[in-house]
């Protein structure tokens, strides 16, 4: 097959029936339920959500209980960007989005520096810190339409919806200096140290307009540019070019390396 | 036009092939319709579709006056299936005709109706042939995205492989294309082909697999030995298959059909 595997389809939010409950005055429903919300709520106070409004058990109250635990399950814990999961959600609805508008889109991969250096000589209670404070740089960085995730311990990715090929570069290097600008206060957490600084390796790919992609395909160029960044001295973008059709010197030699053309007349 | 576009996701027929080249002027054109027609001649129904939306010549190569092009597709003021013109070959075209120019960037609208009008077609036929323009233009690229197989034309000379080569690497990278089948076009000696599949595997294996998923796989669909016949065939606007059949290029071409037919 000439194409990589296509996306799976998006799954449909998953909405508990309530129907089964409608019977029973909702009042009651709330204890003579044979489901159990208690963790639910539990699990949501703890995370510092607000709890759904409305009469408990209520279809409405069952709704918005599902619908902050989608919130919930689509965020990172520790910094409140979008997790692993929802980025991987989003970033399949952006190549189907960008196959049919032909707007380009960038996508960002993103990496913290030495960050072991960081968990090493700081702890790891300094370690979130510095995660948190390059999130929130990153989301200072970007439009509000644009997608921040933490993808990976200290990996991050922005899905930048509608951004011309020639404002990438531009882009990159904003997020990548903001970064490399913002002190990290660690205050009272570590002693000693008040203030740390940590820089980023960016790397960046287009979406291929008009074309079918695929999310897997996509993320895989972003890393590949990713890792050059690293390779060539990290706190650096790199972009793949928009015009990979370029042949370099090097390609060029091997290419005609030990041919024999013939002389054409 | 009622049929749906297909959704972006939805996997290219494999009995689709672009034909492409990067290069200009290496006989993409006079191949596709040659090619078309050994397959017509095995029995099979092929169309050849002019998707050198700006610069359309497939009826200049065989010798038509279309009356209907998808330019009236395009505009509405043409069924599809009026469009549909059988070729001297036994096979079918679908003509891009001169009043094209307009779509040879892309927007939404030519997207849509190249898809629509590909999407309505391809069931009627055993073989699509998308005759692509030259270079690698997002017209060409998205035309290749439509097909389940493409098919690189090249000649041994420095800038058709040049050419060639990006035209792969591109499709790599940003189409995830990792089977590629070559057509090696006015050789000079025997085994020619063979060399110059060698050579761009070679590259392709040390500049464009390491960088990504899988590996890139080229396949020789055949070599057409450089044959004055072909040049004759060209400037009277006739098939080489049916004018000088038993012409060593004449049977590259059928050999070459034969290959594809077997897989």
């Amino acid at each position: 097959m000439a194409l990589l595997d296509c996306p799976p389809p998006l799954p449909d939010r998953q909405v508990t029936p309530v129907h089964s409950l409608s019977r029973t005055p909702p009042a009651r429903a709330a204890k003579t339920s044979p489901l159990h919300f208690e963790q639910a709520l539990q699990l949501l106070s703890h995370s510092g959500q607000s709890l759904p409004a409305g009469e408990p058990g209520s279809p409405a109250w069952q709704q918005a209980l599902i619908d902050a635990l989608v919130d919930l399950s689509s965020r990172d814990a520790l910094t409140g960007l979008a997790n692993r999961r929802a980025f991987e959600v989003a970033l399949g609805r952006e190549v189907d989005r960008v196959a049919r508008s032909g707007e380009p889109a960038l996508l960002l991969a993103l990496d913290i520096d030495h960050f072991k250096r960081v968990n090493d000589q700081h702890g790891h209670v300094a370690g979130d810190q510095v995660i948190r404070a390059v999130a929130n740089a990153l989301l200072d960085s970007v439009r509000p339409m644009d997608l921040v995730a933490r993808v990976g311990g200290e990996e991050f990715a922005i899905i930048l919806p509608n951004c011309a090929s020639t404002f990438g570069e531009t882009v990159a290097e904003r997020v990548r200096r903001r970064v490399e600008r913002m002190p990290v206060a660690l205050g009272a957490l570590v002693p000693g140290a008040v203030e740390i600084s940590v820089t980023v390796s960016v790397g960046g790919a287009f979406a291929p307009q008009w074309v079918r992609s695929t999310p897997t395909l996509w993320q895989e160029r972003a890393d590949q540019q990713l890792y050059m960044a690293k390779a060539q001295g990290r706190n650096l973008v790199r972009l793949e070019p928009t015009a990979v059709s370029v042949v370099s010197h090097e390609e060029k030699q091997l290419l005609f390396d030990s041919f024999q053309f013939q002389d054409h007349e | 036009m009622s049929t749906p576009v297909p959704s972006p996701s939805e996997l290219p027929a494999q009995h689709i092939m672009a034909v492409t080249s990067g290069k200009g002027g290496v006989g993409k054109t006079f191949v596709s319709a040659n090619l078309a027609a050994a397959l017509a001649r095995a029995g099979r129904r092929v169309l050849v579709l002019d998707a050198d939306l700006g610069l359309a010549n497939l009826d200049v190569v065989l010798n038509l006056h279309p009356k209907i092009t998808l330019h009236d597709v395009f505009t509405g003021k043409s069924t599809l299936a009026d469009a549909v013109l059988p070729a001297p070959g036994g096979f079918h075209v679908l003509l891009a005709g001169s009043g094209m120019v307009e779509y040879s960037r892309m927007t939404p609208e030519v997207r849509d109706q190249l898809q629509k009008v590909i999407a309505e077609v391809a069931p009627k036929f055993d073989h699509v042939l998308l005759d692509t323009g030259a270079g690698i233009s997002d017209v060409v690229l998205y035309t290749v995205s439509l097909a389940g197989q493409v098919l690189v034309v090249v000649t041994p000379e420095p800038t058709s492989l040049t050419d060639a080569y990006a035209t792969i690497k591109v499709l790599a990278t940003t189409q995830g294309r990792r089977q590629v089948h070559l057509l090696v076009n006015q050789t000079r000696k025997l085994g020619e082909g063979r060399a110059v599949r060698q050579q761009l595997q070679q590259v392709v294996d040390r500049f464009v697999n390491p960088n990504i998923d899988g590996a890139v796989r080229l396949e020789l669909l055949g070599e057409v030995p450089s044959d004055p016949a072909v040049r004759d065939a060209v400037q009277r606007r006739q098939l080489l298959l049916e004018t000088f059949p038993g012409t060593p290029a004449a049977k590259a071409l059928v050999a070459a059909a034969a290959r594809l037919l077997a897989e």
